[in-house]
């Protein structure tokens, strides 16, 4: 079912929706950037339509609210142990298209990788909704097509394209009729907007043999990468965790475990008790996490883990390009087989 | 085994029900859990506030305890080895596929295994001594010096049970004992049959790829031998990402892999 709505219309949709539910959606802070007077767009909740960033790619994803860089699985008093309350009020989540692929990823490392099911994230996962927000253009760095992933057909609410200040909506929830028609929406025939074709393209190979391993291409990455992980930071199919204990007081009676975001570039991922470390070179790191977002993952599930984002090229110190870096090992697969 | 609707990071508590001392820094706790487990899997211990490590079992009595041998190398093993007996630890587990023992009980085996590697397969050695063809088991042990062995119990019967190759990396002048890499004893094992004869390796990194490599040359076929691997874990189910190599993880497919797969494992 299709709507054309007004900013007005729009806003009355949300509020109606933020009586059920906390809505989480890209917005645009002002000054906040990484650099003196830049922007950045991160998730935050929001209430009206004005809030929400709808022209611009997040620099951050919506990982956060599933997966939060920081969260607390337990707390210790004296000898009690409690499981720390999670934050699982129904919620709605704005995100695009690439996004709502990576949701695929993160639900298959959370739930379904063996036999046990992560209780903390199936907790908040179990009360979030989405709203497609459609693509009415590429942006910088992105590489969804080659990704397959600038589509999506369902796992949402409804879609939402925001042109010439008008909000297009497909409704694929029919339980929230009632609401579009209360706001006054003229029906209308929307689909949600994708986009066709980007800038950058990548060829992933449909078979990476293990010679790439070798390969000379990732020495420049020995130095060129200075390993500070903010790829794995934005990327929204890193899922990766780290435990970490801590007691708060000097009698060290009160404390807490939580866990924290982890990355595969920064040192310490692979170091065991003793001291023991793999892949100390930065570049053995980008082959790592390379090959895992275009072959490993693939290996075990059936499908790629980049979504395409772009997001870690954008984010990037050392201006790497991920999608180049796809580029290379195809082209490194395809010498290796002439 | 679904879990679907329990927390698998809440642990339980275990009794200790006797410490045992092999050297200043390795300590055997022998708990009071009475559950499935097999040699090779592996528990996370917990000491809230401190963390969690993740401890293989070291020997299993069926219905009665299981052993878990710990390195005192870090802020968790600190905390546990201020645990006495008839206290508890927290655990959770176990975790992993461990060593499938009827693979090994018949016919022309060799372990390799070097330090607290010793610790995974001394279940397995344990089944081994008590087959029928023990003659037929040969199992190369090897410690950094007289100081460091573990299990000097179970060597000293392994000795009488089984073909047993106890050797150190160095030793102090007048030890009488074997000292070597346990890499230079594999050439000198005579096997009646290498084509059928099955392996199993454990131990630090290089040590285990050079004992393969030795076993290769010996004439082993590669899906005759099984090496048992370690990795930094955090969450023992698959999730946390930090032991994953390639398209494995260890936590869930390991930590035994036939060398088929794992020659195929790249850091």
């Amino acid at each position: 079912m299709g709507y054309t709505l007004t900013r007005s219309e729009f806003d009355q949709v949300l509020e109606g929706l933020s009586e059920k539910y906390r809505l989480y959606a890209p917005v645009l802070k002002k000054g906040q950037g990484r650099f003196t007077d830049t922007d950045v767009v991160i998730y935050d909740f929001v209430y009206s339509s004005s809030e929400i960033e709808f022209e611009k790619k997040s620099d951050y994803s919506f990982k956060e609210i599933l997966t939060p860089l920081s969260q607390t699985l337990f707390f210790f008093t004296e000898n009690v142990i409690k499981e720390a309350d999670i934050d699982d009020s129904e919620a709605i989540v704005f995100l695009r298209s690439c996004d709502m692929h990576a949701l695929k990823r993160l639900d298959q490392i959370y739930l379904h990788n063996g036999s046990h099911v992560d209780s903390f994230y199936k907790k908040i996962r179990d009360k979030l909704h989405f709203v497609l927000i459609g693509c009415t253009s590429s942006f910088q760095d992105c590489f969804c097509v080659s990704m397959g992933t600038n589509r999506t057909e369902d796992g949402y609410l409804f879609s939402v394209n925001f042109v010439d200040g008008r909000y297009d909506v497909d409704l694929k929830d029919a339980s929230l009729e009632e609401l579009f028609a209360d706001s006054g929406a003229a029906a209308g025939d929307v689909t949600a907007a994708y986009v066709t074709e980007n800038e950058v393209e990548v060829h992933v190979p449909e078979e990476i043999p293990n010679s790439v391993i070798g390969s000379d291409l990732w020495k420049e990455y020995d130095k060129r990468c200075v390993a500070c992980g903010r790829c794995n930071l934005v990327c929204p199919t890193c899922s990766c965790f780290t435990m970490q204990d801590a007691y708060y007081t000097d009698n060290g009676k009160v404390g807490e475990r939580r866990r924290v975001g982890a990355s595969c570039m920064i040192d310490g991922y692979s170091t065991v008790a003793g001291g023991g470390e793999y892949r100390k070179k930065h570049g053995e790191r980008m082959r790592f996490k390379t090959l895992h977002k275009i072959s490993d993952f693939r290996k075990r599930y059936g499908y790629d883990m980049c979504v395409g984002c772009g997001r870690c090229d954008d984010v990037c110190p050392e201006y790497i390009s991920f999608s180049n870096i796809i580029n290379k090992v195809d082209a490194a697969v395809k010498e290796g087989e002439q | 085994m679904s879990m679907t609707n329990r927390n698998p990071y809440i642990s339980f508590p275990s009794e200790i029900l006797d410490v045992i001392k092999h050297t200043e820094k390795e300590y055997t706790f022998r708990m009071a859990f009475q559950g499935d487990v097999k040699p090779g899997q592996f528990f996370e211990v917990s000491i809230p506030k401190f963390g969690e490590a993740p401890i293989s079992v070291s020997g299993i009595e069926e219905g009665v305890s299981v052993d878990l041998t710990i390195r005192r190398v870090g802020r968790v093993t600190n905390m546990v080895f201020e645990h006495m007996k008839g206290e508890s630890l927290l655990m959770r587990g176990p975790y992993g596929n461990g060593f499938d023992l009827d693979l090994y009980r018949d016919g022309e085996v060799i372990v390799v295994a070097g330090g607290t590697g010793v610790s995974p397969v001394r279940g397995v050695v344990e089944a081994l001594s008590l087959t029928e063809d023990a003659a037929d088991k040969h199992v190369i042990v090897g410690f950094r010096s007289p100081d460091d062995m573990l299990f000097r119990k179970d060597l000293a019967n392994w000795e009488e049970r089984l073909d047993l190759w106890l050797t150190v990396d160095g030793a102090p002048e007048g030890y009488e004992g074997k000292v070597g890499l346990v890499t230079k004893f594999i050439p000198e094992i005579e096997l009646k049959d290498v084509s059928s004869a099955r392996a199993i390796v454990v131990g630090p990194p290089a040590m285990m790829r050079f004992s393969v490599m030795g076993l290769l040359e010996k004439g082993f076929k590669e899906e005759n031998i099984w090496v048992s691997q370690e990795r930094k874990m955090c969450c023992g189910l698959g999730i946390c990402g930090h032991c994953r190599v390639g398209d494995k993880y260890i936590c869930l497919d390991g930590p035994v892999f036939n060398y088929t797969e794992s020659k195929d494992m790249i850091d």
